[in-house]
């Protein structure tokens, strides 16, 4: 099982640094869409089947498709964009990555410090769609029409934001 | 290490690269990107506490973590549509150029 | 052989060569024995699709199908098959090689992955996830991106084109489909595929209780068809491949067996599809009447497909092409209304008594708003007499 583990986590890190690290977009979304299907495999791995598959149906099903369009539509008509001319400068990426590393070394120390009392691991609890829906439904009702609310406003202002304006006529 | 701190230390990592991404790339939706990896990392975080904390029959980290996918494909969705109106006006996804105020 | 025998024959062979293998590997043994079947029918079944597809159509349009290989043509997937296998495999030279070779290997492997929730036969599906539907949901997604990986990979305008119509398309018509579904999880109770079925596994008066013989489970299961026919892009909803308008949409840079592939996935997908209806809506493997149970279950799941199957390829020999612009107002005009309003029905069918009343209030509240919703979506025009102008 800890093989498992350790292939599932390093395809999601190699696809999600894939993903940041490689120069024409396109190939950047597919990356992160690996990376993704990584990560969804490891909430299966964790026991939670309701969010693993809600990932896939909406991080690879909609979030990269609607990355993979705003990108041919931000690239005026060239197929495959050349990248930048000027990369960012040294200094630039020690600094990010030096910030980058700090955030992950403090995060790790804080992690590795603090062991969890208690070396013995509890059982895999088993978790249905019914329970889920009735927790929905009983105790996390208002998140859940807020959440209505919310996706209704993002849909109707991401409408709006992409409309094409009418040209004036001069 | 047990095994939550693998799962944990997985996150800070998802966390550090997505951050990286954020802070480095120069295209806007490749920033875009970055964030939700980092939101991604948070939901990890959010499930290995869930089936390893002491109170699993309570559905607290699911229901975190169902939210958090919705709030994030939101956050896409309108950051999408400002990267292509901002895209319209000044035909470039280049973040360093857009650096002034004007128009 | 009792017919309990017969019926749950594969079952009984799994478990007994099951038995031969030591205790440490039996996980695995079993997953494979589960998955290689599979593997071996579908395939098959696509090879005789090819050839009931293109004799049918034929026949739809007063010709011959193909009739040279084998008797009455029957071996022609065995022709098509060698064809594929040794075509030049042309590749554009500023296509992206990688994402290139990906995109159909991506197809296929979302379309078999798809079948593992897909209850065969009594006691004989995959694997019996909690959450079914939504893992058969997810998988259907993933399509979609791999349609995209194509039309972008190949580096030129038509599939290009293709691609964005297709996954636009797609993307619009998921709605529907999964909206569609939603009723049969809340007559069922259960997001599992096998729970649906043994939901729908009773019998009164030799007529069983499968989902499309009320009101609400009857439009699901028309929205449930136009939606998955939309899908897996065939006609009238094949404008992204339409071969008279952009040759063959995202895939025209492909050739040899990377096309066979990608007509792989796309057959699997409808069957994969039309499997869920049956699962969801015609009782899965249940048989029509109570006196016709000693028929094995998966021959009834058979028989459910291919007739299934034979109406996809009558609607395609029978009904025009949709243009782009039609194709996505049917999506967002009537088929989301009217899945948001089959919701409502089968919940008031739920809490109504049994009885007739039942009947005519349901029936009443799925036909009306399609008359209205059709009538508004004709935008004023009527039918005419056909003119013809000719240039002088």
């Amino acid at each position: 099982m800890f093989l498992v583990f350790l292939i599932l986590a390093a395809l999601t890190i190699l696809g999600t640094a894939a993903a940041m690290g490689l120069r024409k977009p396109i190939h950047c979304i597919l990356a992160l869409t690996v990376g993704l299907v990584g990560l969804a495999m490891l909430y299966l791995l964790l026991g939670a089947q309701f969010v693993g598959f809600t990932q896939i149906l909406v991080y690879v099903g909609a979030v990269a498709i609607l990355a993979v369009f705003a990108i041919m539509m931000t690239q005026g008509g060239k197929m495959n964009i050349e990248p930048h001319p000027e990369k960012p400068s040294s200094s630039t990426l020690l600094a990010g990555g030096a910030v980058a590393g700090a955030v992950f070394a403090v995060i790790a120390w804080a992690i590795l410090s603090n062991s969890p009392s208690g070396t013995t691991t509890p059982a895999q609890p088993s978790v249905t769609v019914v329970e889920i829906g009735q927790a929905l439904m009983h105790k996390y009702v208002l998140p859940l029409e807020i959440m209505a609310l919310l996706l209704t406003a993002a849909l109707i202002g991401a409408v709006i934001l992409a409309m094409p304006k009418e040209q004036e006529k001069s | 290490m047990s095994q939550l701190n693998a799962y944990l230390l997985v996150s800070a990592l998802l966390f550090s690269i997505g951050l990286a991404g954020a802070l480095l790339r120069r295209n806007a939706i490749l920033v875009l990107i970055g964030i939700e990896l980092m939101l991604n990392a948070a939901n990890l975080n959010f499930i290995a506490f869930w089936r390893y904390g002491p109170n699993p029959a309570a559905l607290t980290g699911i229901m975190f973590t169902i939210f958090s996918i919705t709030v994030a494909a939101a956050e896409a969705a309108v950051g999408l549509g400002i990267i292509l109106a901002v895209y319209r006006h000044t035909k470039s996804t280049d973040i360093s150029q857009m650096n002034t105020l004007k128009g | 052989m009792t017919p309990e025998t017969i019926d749950q024959i594969f079952v009984i062979t799994k478990h007994w060569l099951l038995g031969y293998v030591p205790a440490a590997l039996q996980p695995i043994v079993s997953a494979i024995l589960s998955v290689v079947p599979i593997l071996l029918a579908f395939p098959l079944l696509f090879a005789i699709t090819t050839v009931l597809e293109r004799k049918g159509l034929g026949r739809i349009q007063n010709r011959y199908g193909p009739n040279r290989v084998g008797p009455l043509g029957i071996l022609q997937p065995m022709a098509d098959g060698i064809k594929s296998l040794t075509k030049e495999d042309v590749v554009p030279r500023a296509a992206d090689q990688i994402v290139h070779f990906l995109a159909p290997i991506l197809i296929v492997i979302a379309a078999f992955l798809a079948y593992a929730v897909l209850p065969i036969g009594r006691n004989m599906v995959v694997v019996n996830l909690n959450a079914g539907l939504l893992y058969f949901f997810a998988i259907g997604s993933m399509v979609e991106l791999a349609v995209f990986m194509a039309g972008w990979s190949s580096h030129s305008k038509y599939s290009l084109l293709g691609a964005m119509r297709a996954v636009a398309q797609m993307i619009s018509y998921e709605v529907p489909l999964v909206l569609a579904s939603i009723v049969v999880i809340m007559a069922a109770g259960s997001l599992s595929t096998v729970a649906i079925v043994e939901a729908q596994t009773g019998y009164t008066y030799t007529f069983p209780h499968w989902f499309v013989f009320t009101p609400w489970g009857f439009a699901g299961f028309i929205l449930f068809m136009i939606a998955a026919t939309a899908e897996s892009n065939r006609s009238p909803f094949d404008l992204p491949e339409g071969e008279s308008e952009i040759i063959a949409g995202y895939y025209i840079e492909y050739s040899g067996f990377k096309f066979a592939l990608f007509f792989l996935g796309e057959y699997l997908g409808m069957f994969a599809t039309s499997a869920l209806a049956i699962t969801l809506f015609l009782g899965g493997w249940s048989a029509p009447f109570s006196w016709l149970t000693w028929i094995p279950s998966y021959l009834w799941f058979f028989a459910k497909l291919l007739v299934l199957i034979g109406i996809f390829i009558w609607i395609r020999g029978t009904l025009p092409r949709l243009r782009m612009d039609q194709l996505m107002g049917m999506a967002w005009k009537f088929m989301l209304p009217m899945t948001l309003l089959n919701l409502i029905t089968a919940g008031v069918w739920h809490f109504m008594p049994g009885g007739i009343l039942r009947w005519i209030v349901c029936t009443a509240m799925v036909v009306v708003p399609c008359i209205l919703l059709s009538r508004s979506m004709k935008q004023g025009k009527t039918l005419q007499v056909r003119t013809y102008r000719y240039a002088e």
